[in-house]
């Protein structure tokens, strides 16, 4: 062929399915995609209705105990019970300290999440807020009735252990990665004993040991609370965990980086702080969300201490011998808290991974 | 007594013997070019001098302070050493603007609005005034290296230490590099060049110091070294890079 001519112009076609439409393409693309597609679809059809008839049709959404028979799904506890699995036995005319520091917490990670927001004034709130959620929850200060940590219970106690683990974890972490690179050999091998000692063992053992040891071992008559107990558990197992993350960022570092600020005279900590820490966080983001995310599911662990964490106070719920212990209805409550926690938190590592921080992207 | 002075430097990398009685004194103002082969010692040299590097045995003296490994004397050195690398080095997280006034301002305690104007008038100098605000990786590497030179410089150094600054560079990059590079020397300022440069060493430098094997083998004026080179090694250097 040598020359060509238009001559019949091509008037515009409607696009096919699979081109205008994404999810078809997902779902039907291939045979192995329609074949899981069309399973699932079955597996739905065949389990709603069993689901519609205990949840909704059968459902009992209001009553007593007694009214729960175990055909339908027992909502009523639900009602019933939602704030003592929430507060746990918190004294319930003061429910307003701990929606509070729910409140302060929640506010508080908001306004953390954008890189905008990530400066000293931010770490400033942190500490702020955080004094005073925990002076609301104790009392005996504005004129607060005091409530014993034995009373906490419920969601602030898994925030509190969560976010304090975490907060002084990680200035720890920074502490041992450092001195695991340290030139020093003593320091060197002290940090690696520490995180390689606490990560060898199972944060159920770090709990039993810090709860039950550290007493033994302090004088008689200097009491340590045990919430104070678990959260030292979680903050030194957070740390070594923290740590072994930050070492992946230090060591993708480029010497370069530190030359070039030694060049300049920075002194170490100058160094440290303004250069090589901010990179090196900035390069393991999603590795820290992801241990923030074990650490929020760690907290149920606790409860082998005797702490009424979100799921504990669950438990403890269900032990009322008023009614008959819907444990499905229950435990999917919980379920659905701690789902809605850690997927916000998986959604917003998504999101930041593709922020472009530096003016480049990663 | 000269502004930088090396007596009898040695340095060894475990058992390789890097520096082998390196003696060189710089006169304030003076511009030296080092050149030789690759590994023979020329990073190694003037990393000495800002103590990125330390030295086992001899003596090195900047401006009258004798490097030792005392912190506050090391420190002391740097802050009158400027420094530029081969790969640039600037801090990528920071803008263009806070990679210059970084340093003023966390070691010589400027405020911040006065070590923002030194910077802008230094970035101007560098001819890339416009791109304060942008980050590292948004700059060409020859624009890098640029606002590596005045990041340097906003520290007002005594002397400049540059690392083969253009070897990283595309061929039409390396220019605008050494046309800074050729202002700075006019300007007075003092610097040792590790470079491959030839026409800029020609150009600028007051002596060329070539080194093989960790050792000084030959130093002249450009005139001498470059018709009349003394040594058997130099003149093969010479003519594997001159062609
Ligand atoms: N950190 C180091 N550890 C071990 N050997 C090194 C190190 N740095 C440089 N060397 C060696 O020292 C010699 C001189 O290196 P260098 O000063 O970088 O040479 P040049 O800059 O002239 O290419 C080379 O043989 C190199 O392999
Ligand atoms: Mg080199």
């Amino acid at each position: 062929m040598t020359g060509f001519v238009q001559t019949q112009p091509i008037a515009a076609r409607t696009a096919p399915l699979a081109a205008r439409y994404n999810l078809f393409r997902v779902l039907f693309g291939d045979v192995l995609s329609t074949v899981s597609t069309l399973a699932i679809l079955f597996a739905v059809i065949a389990l709603a209705p069993k689901l519609v008839s205990w949840g909704m049709l059968n459902g009992i959404w209001t009553g007593e105990g007694a009214q729960c028979t175990g055909v339908g799904a027992c909502w009523a506890f639900l009602r019933a019970k939602y704030p003592f699995i929430l507060f746990g036995i918190y004294p319930p005319g003061q429910y307003w300290r701990p929606i509070a520091l729910i409140v302060i917490f929640v506010g508080l990670t908001l306004y953390s999440l954008p890189p905008k927001n990530w400066k000293t004034s931010t770490l400033w709130a942190w500490v702020i807020g955080t004094v005073i959620a925990l002076a609301l929850m104790a009392g005996g200060v504005f004129g607060l009735e005091a409530v014993p940590t034995d009373s906490w219970g419920g969601l602030p106690v898994t925030l509190i252990l969560t976010v304090l683990s975490l907060g002084l974890g990680f200035p720890l972490a920074i502490a041992l990665a450092l001195g695991r690179q340290s030139d020093l050999k003593a320091v060197k091998y002290i940090c690696v004993a520490v995180i390689e000692g606490i990560r060898g063992l199972p944060l159920l053992s770090l709990l039993f040991i810090v709860s039950i040891l550290l007493p033994l071992m302090l004088p008689d008559g200097l009491k340590i609370d045990k919430l104070l107990r678990a959260l030292v558990a979680m903050t030194v197992f957070s740390a070594a965990y923290l740590a072994e993350v930050l070492r992946g960022g230090l060591q993708g570092l480029h010497n370069g980086q530190g030359e070039a600020a030694d060049a300049l005279s920075l002194s170490w900590w100058s160094k440290t702080r303004l250069i090589i820490l901010p990179q090196a966080i900035s390069k393991v983001i999603p590795p820290l969300t992801n241990t923030v995310v074990v650490m929020v599911k760690n907290t149920s662990l606790v409860l082998i201490v005797g702490l009424y964490d979100l799921l504990s106070a669950g438990r403890a719920a269900l032990a009322d011998p008023a009614w008959p212990a819907p444990f499905a209805e229950t435990y999917g409550f919980i379920a659905l808290i701690y789902f809605i926690i850690c997927f916000s938190i998986t959604r917003y590592t998504h999101w930041i991974e593709r922020q472009n921080l530096f003016g480049v992207n990663r | 007594m000269a502004f930088i002075e090396l007596n009898s430097v040695n340095k060894w990398y475990g058992e390789y013997h890097a520096l082998r009685d390196v003696t060189l004194s710089v006169e304030k103002g003076e511009r030296i070019v080092i050149c030789g082969p690759s590994g023979s010692g020329k990073s190694t040299l003037i990393r000495c001098i800002n103590a990125l590097e330390s030295h086992h045995q001899g003596t090195i003296s900047v401006g009258g302070t004798a490097l030792t490994s005392d912190i506050k004397t090391v420190e002391g050195v740097r802050k009158s050493v400027g420094m530029v690398f081969q790969s640039f080095n600037l801090f990528p997280h920071l803008t263009i603007l806070e990679n210059c006034t970084l340093a003023p301002i966390h070691v010589k305690k400027m405020k911040k609005a006065e070590a923002e104007d030194l910077a802008m008038s230094l970035l101007e100098r560098v001819r890339i005034g416009e791109q304060a605000l942008k980050y590292p990786g948004q700059l060409s590497g020859g624009q890098q290296q640029r606002v590596a030179i005045a990041r340097a410089l906003c520290m007002q150094p005594d002397v400049m230490l540059f690392d083969e600054p253009t070897s990283a560079l595309d061929a039409e990059m390396v220019k605008e590099v050494l046309d800074i590079m050729v202002d700075l020397a006019g300007s007075g300022m003092t610097m040792l060049c590790v470079t491959h440069e030839m026409g800029f060493a020609r150009q600028v430098a007051d002596r060329v110091v070539f080194m093989d094997a960790g050792q000084i083998i030959e130093m002249n004026t450009p005139d001498a070294f470059f018709s009349a080179p003394q040594h058997e090694r130099t003149r093969q250097f010479l003519s594997q890079i001159l062609h």
